[in-house]
C-alpha cells in the first residue's frame, strides 16, 4: 500500500518565475546589460517601433534584440536589416515568455558586448503581464485602432508598464479614439505611467521615447 | 492559451517538490484562485487533464480549485464591497478611489504525494 502525504505549499503559482526573474535582473545589473521588455497586442506596431528605436539609438548603445513568437522568423528578419544583433525565440505554442526562456534567449544572443537588450514579447495583452521576464523596464504599445478603452479591459498589463506608447496617431482622425480618456484610464490603473503618443511609421514622437529610454539606461547604470 | 502556460508552471514547480520529498507520484494538487485573477477554472481543468497525461508523476493527479471571493476596499468611505458586482466604483459612496483587497490570488495551497 502506498503511503499518502499532504504537503502544505502556500506559494503563488508565479513564485518560481518571480525568483528566477529577480536573479536574472541582478545578474544583468552586474554585467551592465539593460533589458527592456516590449509588449502589445498583435499588430500594434512592436517591430516597426523597434526599427525606429534602433535607428535612433544604435550610435549610443550596442543593441541586441530577442524576437519572441509562437512561430516564424519574419520579425527577426526585419530587425536584422537594422544592423542590430537579433535572435528569434520560439515559445513552442506558449502565449508569453518567462524568466527562464528570457535567460536562454540572452545566452543565445551572446550578450557580453550588448548594452541594451530588447525583448519583443509575444503579441498578447494578458499573459505576458503575469510573467516577470527579469527586465529592468517594461514598455507597452497601444495602437489607436485598438480603442481607448483597453486600459479598462486589460488592467494588469497597463499597471505593470513603466511607459505606454500610443502608436499610429496618424490615423486618429479616422477613429473614435479619445486621447484624453485613454490617458485618464491608464493613469487610473497606473499613476506613474509615462504616456508618449507616437507614430512609428512617420517617426513622430520617437525622439521623446528614445530620449526617455536613454535617460533610464543612464540612471540605471548610475544607481547602485 | 494562458491556462496551459500556468499549468506547465505549476507542474514544473510541483515536480521539484515531489522529487525533494522522494515521492513516486502526485495524487492531488489544491489551488486557491481569486475570482478576478485572469485564469478561468474550466480552461484550467481542461489543460490540466491534457498536460497530466503527458507526465508520469501526474498520471492520476486530481486538480482541486478553491475560489477566493474578490473584495474591494474604498479609500473614500473605508468600507469594502464585492468587486465582481460593482467593479471600480464604490457602491456606498460612489468614489472611484478604490483598490482590490483580495481576489487576484493564484496560489498553490497544498499537494498530496505518495
Amino acid at each position: 500500500m502506498k503511503e499518502v502525504r499532504v504537503l502544505e505549499i502556500k506559494q503563488s503559482v508565479f513564485a518560481d518565475n518571480d525568483k528566477q526573474a529577480a536573479d536574472l535582473r541582478q545578474e544583468l545589473k552586474q554585467k551592465g546589460i539593460f533589458l527592456l521588455n516590449l509588449m502589445s497586442s498583435p499588430g500594434a506596431g512592436k517591430t516597426t517601433t523597434l526599427m525606429r528605436t534602433i535607428e535612433a539609438m544604435r550610435d549610443t548603445f550596442k543593441i541586441g534584440v530577442m524576437e519572441a513568437d509562437i512561430d516564424s522568423d519574419v520579425d527577426a528578419r526585419t530587425i536584422q536589416k537594422s544592423g542590430a544583433k537579433v535572435i528569434q525565440l520560439h515559445t513552442g505554442g506558449m502565449c508569453h515568455l518567462d524568466a527562464e526562456m528570457t535567460r536562454q534567449g540572452l545566452d543565445g544572443l551572446k550578450v557580453e558586448d550588448v548594452e541594451l537588450a530588447i525583448l519583443e514579447n509575444v503579441g498578447n495583452l494578458v499573459c505576458p503581464a503575469e510573467f516577470d521576464t527579469g527586465a529592468s523596464k517594461n514598455v507597452m504599445i497601444l495602437s489607436v485602432p485598438e480603442g481607448h478603452d483597453k486600459p479598462l479591459k486589460y488592467p494588469l498589463m497597463f499597471s505593470i508598464c513603466d511607459v505606454v506608447l500610443i502608436n499610429k496617431i496618424d490615423v486618429l482622425p479616422y477613429f473614435d479614439f479619445d486621447m484624453d480618456k485613454c490617458r485618464e484610464y491608464i493613469l487610473m490603473r497606473n499613476p506613474n505611467a509615462k504616456i508618449i503618443p507616437i507614430c512609428a511609421k512617420t517617426g513622430e514622437g520617437i525622439s521623446e521615447w528614445t530620449k526617455w529610454l536613454a535617460e533610464e539606461v543612464k540612471s540605471w547604470r548610475a544607481a547602485e | 492559451m494562458h491556462e496551459l502556460g500556468v499549468v506547465f508552471h505549476i507542474m514544473d514547480s510541483m515536480e521539484k517538490v515531489a522529487h525533494e520529498n522522494e515521492a513516486t507520484g502526485i495524487s492531488k494538487v489544491v489551488l486557491e484562485l481569486g475570482e478576478v485573477s485572469t485564469v478561468i477554472e474550466s480552461y484550467l481543468q481542461n489543460c490540466w487533464k491534457w498536460a497530466a497525461g503527458k507526465r508520469d508523476l501526474f498520471a492520476d493527479a486530481e486538480l482541486i480549485v478553491e475560489t477566493l471571493p474578490a473584495v474591494t476596499y474604498c479609500e473614500g468611505c473605508g468600507q469594502t464591497y464585492p468587486t465582481v458586482e460593482y467593479g471600480k466604483i464604490c457602491p456606498h459612496c460612489k468614489s472611484p478611489d478604490t483598490w482590490l483587497l483580495q481576489g487576484n490570488e493564484f496560489n498553490i495551497k497544498e499537494i498530496e504525494i505518495y
